[in-house]
């Protein structure tokens, strides 16, 4: 199909307008000078300087560590929940279980963190602890707001699957274990895998619930910029950023072609069962 | 004959609602048997606790002598087609077919060498790269049949394994899986809402509405003999009017006396009279006891479709004589074309044709069976 | 339909569930809970209404243009300039994206998927940074500033002002916007836009009285994923209105930071209030208008 000239140039502005910073930001990390609005001459100044960053690379390794751990809890129990999710049979149990997964992605990011800050501290304090928010707090947050976007990728895929398919992996000599690991999975892991990439990056980019529920010298990456932010900054977090940008992506677009993969084969799927169906009404 | 699978007794309730309601059937080795009825009659029911996948709440399932209520569905020896195939969309057509013969740890060349056989067999020679979301429907049907015979059960489950299949494609399947059956001699438990399919393909059909067995029999024994006016109206059509048995041989209906070949009722007792709408001759008005208007002619290909008014109850009859609309015409019945039937909870309910028409009947009968 | 196997299968799935179960239980719900109840204690986790006194009734001096001094009700007035400029930033938001997602639904599909990558693109930097950038953009001898001069162009006074604030807020929340809108649409039958055509509908009118209204649902889940983010926010005003326009997220931050977690917790229990008000008004309207009354 094609657009209209007027369509193309409001386009054009909309595009212009959400990459203007992203470009300059790009540009200007690989300005020799300090400023962050004239540019002088091309350098890589600023990324060596950022290799040399003890303290933010060790954010960086903290960022990661925790990324990892939250990624792997919340796909482990985000799968398992949706397995069960998918074969609840009550009603009110379904409804309860959608309201609570609801929760964390509709409620600002803000009282997500206060809530469980303040819970931390109120047990933290029954034990006696001064100080009760560290890794092991943020770790919970973090699988806290993963969870849902775990679930919500694995569960349309168990929706999608003919619930036969277990059943005839039995019929032909399975056990349910086997049928599981040899059926289910496989239907169930391109959601899996979506939905882990996105815990990954969420839990690398978040900085807000993180912030209210870090604590003990434990600093992630965004927590350390925002820190660094308060004084003037220089381009050498806009090379910390262009490099956290760039890994970002890429794990966007491993995750957009298990997707496409995916949807291509269900599209496939789809076609042959229409045309079974039309050939019917014909 | 061998009895190879026996339900004594069987009863299921889902959330408080009974499916299966006190059933008892055998399956004899070697036959193929059709459970058949309206959707919600509990046949699909029937057919999981077979395979396993459903327990019964009282009653037995025996398999060749032994109970195996609570055996599960990979320790017995009977396999299924599933209603939408159930095909593994991970693994290719060879992968699929291959998946029970791999569970056995059976070694790779016998493997390859089964595997092609039986695609052989269901006509799909060199078919084992394709991916089985790329092939038709009844590409992916053949499938389903080889990947469940590989293994050679005693037993083959279907569960309407053509409802997807447009009219032509089902035709052919209905052959081809007949000459599988005799082919192979494995019985063959069959379930479907279509009546056409019953009867052309089983040795044994039996009827079932509302959780309950309504009728066992041969082919042609249900449609000849029904047993009530649900079996006599659920296969095939019929014109179901009240009557009253005068003593044998002797039925008396539509203000008229017949003979008939039935006996065994006792003196006038009241009784639904079958006349299937092929048996019903047209004659001059003059000439018959019975006569009424027509109401409405439609063209069928074979033959034509007319509702004849008599008395006000509405009789369906198919003849390939060409009659009118208004015409009076009259109708005569052989003493074998006249079926008697005992009473039963649904007289009354079926037989009628006052508010007959394609589309209702459409309706009424949707194809897709698949709420159970 | 196939009903599930009631057996120690079923079983097993519903232990899958418990551990979710269970964490939601303790880390969601609980934690609600938890703001309630600091909302409502003073230090000692006495009972007490103080902290919602002194929400509605604390005053600070603000000194005008003029000169002249005004005495507010401070966090009542946070309060609604949060709120005004979360909803201007959402409208902003709904303007600017709503064509844009119209016309990314018409492209092929190819150029589709491409555009809606690029939409998305933005979010994955992150949100520190991006606001970030915009204030050296935005800055009085900034880049925007040095074009204009380029250009011949007055200098425009931008950073440290609501509009700013409102311009990082857009410039955040904006895929928010497209993404659900474009969802609705993409899935939209091309037949109903021919039937319309066919029943007598100019352009204008299809777009009025058939794409609006079938795309209503992802116009409201917009709304709300603009808007929630946007009244909560903390760290766009501090650094694109040079921290002179304090917004509720950072009234709640301030006090967390001065340890102040009871009346942190007061402020918080007042936003979800207001949120969930937010909420059963779109919802309302949604049910009016999507199925047409009661």
């Amino acid at each position: 199909m094609k657009m209209k000239l007027s369509s193309k140039i409001y386009t054009g502005i909309i595009f212009a307008f959400l990459f203007a910073p992203i470009v300059i930001l790009l540009i200007f990390s690989f300005n020799e000078s300090k400023s962050l609005s004239v540019f002088s001459v091309f350098s890589l100044k600023w990324y060596k300087e950022l290799m040399n960053d003890r303290n933010t690379l060790e954010t960086v390794r903290n960022t990661l560590v925790l990324a990892t751990c939250a990624t792997a809890i919340s796909t482990v129990m985000g799968t398992a929940a949706a397995l069960g999710i998918d074969r609840l049979r009550s009603r009110w149990y379904r409804a309860a279980m959608n309201t609570v997964t609801d929760i964390p992605m509709t409620n600002p990011d803000i009282i997500t963190g206060i809530s469980l800050m303040l819970m931390f501290v109120f047990v933290g304090r029954l034990f006696g602890a001064s100080n009760s928010l560290s890794f092991w707090t943020m770790l919970i947050a973090h699988v806290t707001f993963c969870l849902p976007y775990v679930i919500l990728q694995v569960l349309p895929k168990l929706q999608q699957m003919d619930k036969a398919l277990p059943e005839a992996a039995m019929d032909l000599g399975c056990t349910p274990m086997q049928a599981f690991f040899k059926v289910e999975l496989p239907e169930m892991l391109p959601g899996i895998i979506t939905g882990a990439i996105m815990a990954f990056t969420l839990s690398l980019d978040d900085f807000v619930i993180s912030y209210f529920t870090s604590g003990n010298g434990f600093e992630t990456l965004p927590i350390r910029i925002y820190s660094m932010t308060k004084k003037t900054v220089t381009p050498k977090m806009y090379a910390l950023a262009t490099i956290i940008f760039f890994v970002t992506m890429s794990l966007l677009l491993i995750s957009n072609l298990v997707d496409n993969h995916d949807s291509r084969k269900l599209r496939k799927r789809k076609k042959s069962q229409d045309r079974q169906t039309s050939s019917g009404l014909s | 004959m061998k009895k190879i699978i026996e339900l004594k007794n069987i009863s299921k309730s889902f959330d408080g609602e009974k499916v299966l309601d006190n059933i008892s059937l055998y399956i004899n080795d070697n036959e193929f048997i059709t459970l058949l009825g309206p959707s919600g009659c509990g046949k699909t029911t029937t057919l999981r606790m077979i395979g396993g996948f459903t327990q019964p709440d009282e009653g037995d399932v025996i398999f060749m002598g032994e109970r195996i209520n609570d055996t599960p569905p990979h320790k017995r020896n009977v396999n299924t087609v599933f209603q939408k195939y159930a095909l593994f969309p991970h693994l290719n057509v060879f992968e699929n077919v291959a998946f029970p013969l791999r569970q056995r740890r059976v070694s790779k060349k016998e493997i390859t060498e089964k595997v092609n056989q039986m695609l052989s067999l269901v006509m799909l020679p060199g078919f084992g790269n394709r991916s089985v979301t790329s092939l038709s429907g009844g590409q992916q049907q053949r499938v389903a049949i080889a990947r469940a015979l590989i293994s050679h059960p005693k037993v083959l489950l279907l569960d309407e394994p053509l409802g997807a299949l447009d009219l032509k494609l089902r035709k052919d399947m209905q052959q081809e899986l007949k000459k599988i059956q005799k082919s192979t001699g494995i019985t063959f438990v069959f379930v479907t809402h279509d009546q056409e399919e019953a009867l052309s393909m089983s040795d044994t059909i039996v009827v079932m509405n509302e959780g309950k067995i309504q009728q066992i029999g041969t082919p042609i024994d249900i449609y000849n003999e029904p047993k009530n006016a649900f079996v006599a109206d659920f296969i095939g059509e019929s014109n179901i009017v009240d009557g009253v048995m005068l003593e044998d041989y002797k039925v008396r209906f539509a203000g008229h006396t017949f003979a008939c070949l039935d006996t065994g009722f006792g003196k006038n007792e009241p009784v639904d009279v079958v006349i299937r709408p092929e048996d019903v001759d047209i004659v001059p008005a003059q000439d018959a006891m019975l006569s009424g208007t027509v109401t409405s002619v439609t063209f069928m290909g074979v033959h034509n479709e007319i509702i004849v008014d008599i008395a006000g109850f509405k009789w369906m009859i198919q003849t390939t004589d060409s009659v009118d609309e208004g015409a009076h015409i009259g109708l005569s019945l052989d003493p074998d074309s006249i079926h008697i039937m005992k009473k039963s909870k649904y007289s009354g309910m079926f037989g009628d044709y006052s508010s007959f028409s394609n589309e209702l009947d459409e309706l009424s009968n949707p194809g897709g069976d698949t709420e159970e | 339909m196939n009903r599930p196997v009631k057996s120690r299968k079923l079983t097993s799935y519903r232990a899958a569930l418990m551990p979710y179960s269970i964490w939601a239980l303790l880390f969601v719900l609980i934690p609600l809970v938890f703001v309630a109840y600091y909302a409502f204690t003073d230090n000692n986790f006495q009972f007490t209404t103080a902290n919602f006194n002194r929400f509605f009734t604390a005053t600070s001096n603000l000194k005008n243009d003029d000169g002249t001094i005004t005495e507010v009700h401070t966090y009542l007035l946070i309060f609604m300039r949060s709120l005004k400029l979360a909803v201007i930033s959402t409208i902003i938001c709904l303007l600017m994206g709503y064509p844009i997602a119209y016309i990314i639904a018409r492209a092929g599909a190819k150029t589709q998927k491409t555009m809606i990558t690029l939409i998305m693109i933005p979010m994955w930097m992150n949100f520190l940074i991006r606001t970030y950038a915009w204030m050296t953009i935005l800055q009085d001898t900034g880049i925007l500033n040095n074009l204009l001069g380029m250009l011949g162009i007055q200098p425009l006074h931008i950073i440290g002002t609501e509009t700013a604030v409102v311009i990082g807020m857009v410039y955040d929340y904006f895929p928010y916007m497209v993404l659900p809108i474009y969802s609705v649409m993409a899935k939209m039958d091309v037949r109903l836009l021919e039937a319309a055509r066919d029943l007598g509908c100019g352009s204008l009118s299809v777009l009025r009285r058939v794409i609006f209204p079938l795309s209503l649902p992802g116009v409201i889940s917009g709304i709300t994923m603009v808007l929630i983010p946007s009244i909560s926010t903390f760290y766009i005003s501090q650094k694109l209105g040079n921290g002179k326009f304090f917004l509720i997220g950072d009234a709640i931050e301030g006090q967390y930071v001065a340890n102040n977690l009871h009346f942190a917790a007061a402020i918080a229990f007042v936003l979800m209030g207001i949120l969930l008000v937010c909420m059963a008004i779109l919802k309302y309207v949604t049910t009016r208008h999507v199925y047409g009354g009661e």
